[in-house]
C-alpha cells in the first residue's frame, strides 16, 4: 500500500534526525572529555602537596583533631552521592545511584541514620520523584565541576560533621562517585571521607624517602586545623573531577552505540520500504494485468 | 649557591613553578622568608603577598587568600586557596 510506504520513509525520516542528534552529543562529549582528564591532571599538584603535608603532619605529631576521630553522639551518617546532570550517558547515572541505595541499605541495616547529601539533577530527580527526603542537592556543571562548587560541598559536609547530634550532625561521611579508569571502565566507587584514616594518607608519602621533620607555624594543632578542612575540600574536589570525566566517557559511548542503533534502524526499515514498494508495483501490475485479461474476454 | 625549587599551586591548577633565590610568604604570625638550606617547616597563610625573588633579580608577586606553605630540602611548595594579581582582580581561583 502506498501508506505502510508512507509510514516507512517517515520513520526513516525522523530516525535519521535523531542520529544526528546522537552524533552531535557524541562529537560534543568526545571533545570535553579531553578537557576534563586534563583538569584531573591539572589538580593533581594540589591534592599531592596537600596529602604530603597531612602525612608529615600525621607522622610527626600525635595531636588528635575532631576530623580524625570517630563520633559516639549520634548515629547519622552523611551519603554524598555525585552523579550527572542529564542523561544520555547510558547506564552512568543508574549504576552510581544503585551503588548509593545498597550502601543506604548496608547502613541502615547496622542501625545508622542516613542523611543523603545529592550532586547532580539525574539523582535529585530519581530522590524527589520517590519523595526521599535530600538533606542537601547540588545541580548543574556536573561534567565541568567548578572548585567553588566543590567548596561548598565540602563546607556543607564539613559543617553537618562538626554540629552537634541534636542539630543534625552527622558522624560519617560516605562519598558514592565513579572512578575514571579509562575510556572504557568507570567504575562506582564508594569511599568513606570522614573521619578520615591517617594511614590511608601516610602511604603515598613519597618516593621511598623518609619524610623530614617539620616545624610547624605556628602549632601543630593550627596546622591540623588548616590542613584537614583543605584536604577534604581538595579530595571531593578530586572526586567530582573523576565523575565529571566518567560522565562523558560514558556519554561518549552510549551516543556512540545510540548512533549505530540508529543506523541499523535506517537500514532496516530502508529494506521494509524497498520490500512495501514492489509489493505495491506487484499489486499493481497485476491489477492492471487481470482488468485487462476482463475485457479481453 | 643552592636554589630553591619552587611550586606554586592552586586547587585548579599548577601556577608557576621554578627555580629561586628566595621566597617570603606571610605566615600565620608574621612574614616567613626562606632561603636555600631551611629547615622543613609546614606553615598556614594568611591572606597577603607571597614574593618570589629569582636569581636574576626578577621578583614574582601573587597576592593570595590564605593556604598553606611546605619547606623541604630546598623544595618549597606554596598551597593557596585563591589567586589575586597584583591589582586585586581575581585571576585564577
Amino acid at each position: 500500500m502506498a501508506g505502510t510506504q508512507r509510514v516507512y520513509k517517515q520513520r526513516i525520516k525522523s530516525t535519521q534526525a535523531l542520529k544526528k542528534m546522537f552524533r552531535a552529543q557524541e562529537l560534543i562529549a568526545a571533545s570535553r572529555i579531553g578537557r576534563a582528564r586534563g583538569r584531573v591532571a591539572q589538580a593533581t599538584p594540589y591534592s599531592r602537596a596537600i596529602t604530603r603535608a597531612v602525612s608529615a603532619l600525621a607522622t610527626h605529631s600525635s595531636t588528635s583533631h575532631p576530623l580524625l576521630t570517630d563520633r559516639t553522639d549520634t548515629n547519622r551518617v552523611a551519603v554524598l552521592l555525585i552523579a550527572s546532570d542529564r542523561g544520555m550517558a547510558g547506564a552512568y547515572s543508574a549504576s552510581v545511584i544503585r551503588e548509593t541505595e545498597r550502601l543506604v541499605e548496608r547502613l541502615q541495616a547496622s542501625g545508622k541514620e542516613v542523611a543523603l547529601y545529592v550532586s547532580g539533577r539525574r539523582a535529585v530527580s530519581y530522590y524527589t520523584f520517590r519523595r526521599r527526603e535530600l538533606a542537601a542537592q547540588w545541580q548543574g556543571g556536573s561534567d565541568a565541576p567548578q572548585v567553588d562548587v566543590a567548596d561548598d560541598i565540602a563546607d556543607t559536609l564539613l559543617r553537618a560533621f562538626d554540629a552537634p547530634a541534636e542539630a543534625g550532625g552527622v558522624g560519617e561521611l560516605h562519598v558514592v562517585y565513579t572512578q575514571f579508569v579509562n575510556m572504557v571502565t568507570q567504575r562506582p566507587r564508594v569511599i568513606r571521607m570522614l573521619p578520615l584514616e591517617v594511614v590511608e594518607g601516610v602511604a603515598p608519602a613519597g618516593e621511598g624517602d623518609a619524610l623530614p621533620l617539620y616545624d610547624f607555624e605556628p602549632s601543630p594543632e593550627a596546622v591540623l586545623d588548616a590542613l584537614l578542612p583543605r584536604y577534604v575540600r581538595s579530595r571531593i574536589y578530586s572526586c567530582m573531577l573523576q565523575a565529571a570525566a566518567s560522565e562523558l566517557a560514558a556519554r561518549q559511548r552510549a551516543m556512540h552505540t545510540a548512533t549505530e542503533n540508529a543506523e541499523d534502524l535506517v537500514r532496516m526499515y530502508t529494506r521494509l520500504a524497498n520490500q512495501a514498494r514492489q509489493a505495491e508495483i506487484t499489486q499493481e501490475i497485476s491489477e492492471i494485468v487481470s482488468g485487462a485479461d476482463a475485457l479481453a474476454s | 649557591m643552592a636554589e630553591l625549587e619552587v611550586d606554586v599551586v592552586a586547587a585548579d591548577g599548577k601556577i608557576w613553578s621554578g627555580h629561586a633565590r628566595q621566597v617570603s610568604a606571610p605566615a600565620a604570625d608574621g612574614e616567613i622568608g626562606i632561603l636555600a638550606g631551611h629547615t622543613p617547616v609546614l606553615s598556614v597563610l594568611r591572606r597577603g603577598e607571597v614574593r618570589v625573588a629569582r636569581a636574576g633579580g626578577e621578583v614574582l608577586r601573587w597576592t593570595v587568600g590564605g593556604g598553606f606553605l611546605s619547606v623541604d630540602s630546598d623544595l618549597v611548595t606554596v598551597v593557596v586557596d585563591s589567586v589575586e594579581d597584583a591589582t586585586g582582580t581575581q585571576v585564577a581561583h
